[in-house]
């Protein structure tokens, strides 16, 4: 009975003592259980993401071109081969056209459509969730539906010729006309005299078949630009307007000088969102026009797709994967920079 | 702050989670098994009992393609004896793009099916040929006699210096001109059969406003195979297989021809050709507002199915006497799971009985020469008999005359043609592709 009873405290004050040791208070510290809860996804993400952008990286300097593979290191050429081909040059102008088009019309519709729900209007919920549920469908679907939209035997064309005003043929996406500069035109000449005159040809043109794809895919993003206009708008305090209004301000100097400069990080998050979205569209692209007549709505991404697994040429599939994730990255990494210094000095 | 972080960590932990599911459940695939209806040993069949799991790869998912397989499938423990399932993997979409897709990871992957559906020639040679994967057949083709009963066009096409890979079950045709009967008598004309006949015809629908000439490129090989006819018509089947062994030069002025009829060609078809695929193509034809299509012969099909009966066909523009020839065959990689099995469904495929039993359904013709005429409906029954005595080229829009890589390099100039259709730039392109193909030097 003494023994068990002198034992007991004993062990009570061995157990703190050893639960308090540094190795397993660390051990029951939230950090560990951090450590523990982030590490599976940290390995995950170092071999099926890091390393096989390495090993994508390591195929694109190699010799691979058919089935079998050949890592025999071939430098660069892989890449200089890429940007003679004829394709891939394509690809650049209608990546560079895509994005444009469709960030510039994502923001300016979606923020039209913010200022006016900012307006607290009746059905405000109701109109949110429209403009917004495009967003909830997968760029396939999109792709399959704006497809039959603009068939040139269907759809707009067909609807618009059936109101009996005018007869619509349109060729939308199927065009494969390229909107450019012409040698010899004014504007040819103002560009050679300023020596920019190697503008004036196809390649640096607006394929007109690309302006469906930015059709779709502003229908389906330009929603999405609006929430995050509206969150921003909403953000404002209603003292800097009111004191802007007090001043004599109109509405639209209000929103040019107050709400825009402030919502130029919500701008610049949106351009981030849409313009790696846009700089890696494929599915949209393969659902409603594919390659389009001419290459005409053809992007890198659907070159590399083709290179690789209807071609076989790895190589060369690598090379067009590494450009596209250098070319997010041009965008990205600054951003990141940009809102991880924002972040350690709050 | 602590919660909000903690928060972020177990969501980018659950992120990672779904990511490895994801991929283990890529990595199952979904594979339908279907066992044979009957199955134990027939009396007739000798030799060692099966057994096992024999996996066939495909992408034949639709219609006649699947009724196709499912007989040869109802056949194989007849032929086969023993109690085999047959694993039934197939991939839908693209005309096979997705399936090829799988199958390479596979075979990369040292994973390769039991068997699996290939276009016969350059798609199998220069690809799991090349690299060692496949077997040789030689001594099965001579065992079964196939040397005998395959033409020998074929048995070139499927062997690569001199051995077989590969057995083809099927045969289509790319050469083929439909026409609508209705629209040609309505307005007095006939079929044309050279290149001049087809000008004036398309000429004179013009001048009716009708379409001349169907065209539905969205999935880009159509306009590969139209340009692959106007080569064999102009060149002729010799100076055309030798583009792609290199004996014939692409910088030819023959070829500029050929180009430049490619060219004529393009400026009678229907303006929205690129947002159609080839039975939308065909569907013009069918509903008068277009006069001819030029496609496979898979076309009958589609006729046959949207219950056309105005349907006439002759071979393409100066390529009367010439088979255009593609085909679905089946190999034995090595590696395979249970070879014996593969290797008895390869018979299968082979024999008369297990072609007679696919083709009808597929809406094809017999590999073999000497299938039953009767059991084919009447564009095929034409076909067989041209399959006997024409002369057989391989098609290079479905993969029986170039490496996958030289078609894609192909296309690509082909498509960019649209755009500019300027025949010097494509014919230096098309010669540019034979280079870096490695055939031409």
């Amino acid at each position: 009975m003494i023994k068990s009873e002198a034992a007991s405290p004993q062990r009570a004050s061995w157990l703190p003592r050893f639960l308090s040791s540094p190795p397993v208070r660390f051990l029951r510290s939230e950090r560990a259980i951090a450590i523990a809860m982030v590490t599976p996804s940290i390995l995950l993400v170092l071999v099926f993401v890091y390393g096989f952008i390495g090993w994508s990286a390591l195929v694109s300097v190699s010799n691979w071109h058919n089935i079998n593979p050949d890592y025999s290191f071939v430098g660069l050429d892989n890449f200089r081969d890429l940007f003679n081909n004829f394709r891939f040059q394509i690809d650049i102008r209608n990546t560079i056209a895509f994005t444009v088009l469709f960030v510039a019309s994502c923001l300016v519709i979606g923020l039209a459509l913010a200022a006016l729900l900012d307006r607290h209007i009746v059905g405000e919920g109701v109109f949110r969730s429209i403009f917004l549920f495009p967003m909830a469908i997968s760029f396939i679907v999109t792709g399959v539906v704006w497809r039959w939209l603009l068939a040139p035997r269907a759809g707009v064309n067909l609807l618009v010729s059936k109101t009996g005003w005018i007869h619509m043929d349109y060729s939308w996406y199927t065009d494969s006309k390229i909107m450019y500069v012409h040698q010899g035109s004014r504007l040819g000449d103002a560009l050679h005299t300023v020596g920019l005159g190697f503008l004036a040809d196809p390649n640096y043109g607006l394929p007109l078949a690309m302006i469906s794809v930015v059709i779709a895919a502003t229908w389906q993003m330009s929603g999405f630009v609006m929430v995050l206009y509206l969150a921003g708008l909403r953000a404002i305090p209603d003292e800097l307007k009111e004191a802007a209004r007090v001043d004599g301000a109109s509405e639209m100097q209000v929103l040019r000088h107050i709400s825009l400069p402030l919502l130029r990080p919500v701008t610049l998050s949106a351009i981030i969102i849409l313009g790696h979205q846009s700089l890696k569209i494929f599915d949209l692209v393969v659902s409603m026009t594919g390659t389009g007549a001419g290459f005409a709505t053809d992007v890198p991404a659907l070159f590399m797709f083709q290179s690789t697994f209807r071609a076989n040429n790895f190589a060369r599939g690598a090379a067009v994967s590494i450009v596209m994730l250098v070319s997010v990255s041009v965008l990205i990494i600054p951003y990141l920079y940009w809102s991880l210094r924002r972040e350690s000095r709050l | 702050m602590n919660i909000y972080r903690n928060w972020r960590l177990f969501a980018v932990s659950m992120v990672g989670l779904l990511a490895l599911g994801a991929i283990a459940a890529c990595g199952s695939g979904d594979n339908a098994t279907s066992t044979p209806t009957t199955s134990g040993g027939s009396p007739t069949a000798t030799g060692a009992q099966l057994s096992g799991k024999l996996e066939i790869f495909s992408w034949w998912t639709t219609g006649g393609e699947a009724a196709g397989l499912q007989a040869l499938y109802n056949l194989y423990p007849q032929v086969c004896p023993g109690n085999v399932t047959i694993q039934n993997s197939t991939i839908a979409g693209g005309g096979g793009d997705a399936a090829r897709q799988v199958l390479s990871t596979r075979m990369q992957g040292g994973d390769p099916p039991g068997t699996f559906q290939i276009h016969m020639g350059h798609e199998l040679l220069d690809s799991y040929v090349a690299s060692g994967d496949m077997q040789p057949l030689t001594s099965l083709f001579a065992q079964q006699g196939w040397n005998n009963v395959f033409p020998q066009g074929v048995l070139d096409i499927v062997s690569k210096g001199g051995v077989p890979y590969s057995v083809p079950v099927n045969i289509h045709r790319a050469n083929v001109l439909w026409y609508n009967t209705k629209t040609f008598t309505d307005n007095g004309l006939t079929a044309p059969k050279t290149f001049a006949d087809f000008f004036t015809v398309a000429d004179a629908l013009k001048a009716k406003g009708i379409t001349p000439l169907a065209l539905g490129d969205k999935d880009t090989f159509e306009s590969v195979q139209l340009l692959e006819t106007a080569l064999l018509g102009v060149l002729g089947p010799d100076a055309y297989k030798g583009l792609w062994t290199g004996t014939t030069d692409w910088k030819s002025s023959q070829v500029t021809d050929a180009l430049n009829t490619f060219q004529r060609m393009l400026t009678y078809t229907n303006n929205d050709h690129s947002s159609l695929t080839w039975d939308q193509a065909n569907d013009l034809v069918i509903n008068g507002s277009a006069g001819m299509t030029i496609m496979g012969d898979w076309v009958d099909a589609d006729n046959k199915a949207k219950g056309f009966t105005n349907s006439g066909w002759v071979p393409t523009p100066g390529t009367s006497g010439t088979y255009d020839a593609l085909s679905d065959t089946f190999g034995l990689p090595k590696n395979a799971p249970n070879p014996d099995a593969v290797t008895c469904w390869l018979k299968l495929v082979g024999s008369k009985a297990g072609q007679e039993a696919f083709n009808p359904l597929k809406g094809s013709v017999c590999a073999r020469t000497d299938c039953n005429t009767s059991l084919f409906g009447t564009y095929l029954q034409s076909a067989i008999s041209d399959w006997k005595t024409n002369t057989i080229v391989p098609s290079l829009a479905h993969g029986a005359a170039a490496s996958p890589s030289f078609l894609s390099d192909v296309s690509d100039a082909v498509i960019s043609f649209a755009a500019s259709p300027d025949v010097a730039t494509l014919q230096s392109r098309l010669a540019t592709a034979c280079t870096s193909a490695g055939v031409c030097k």
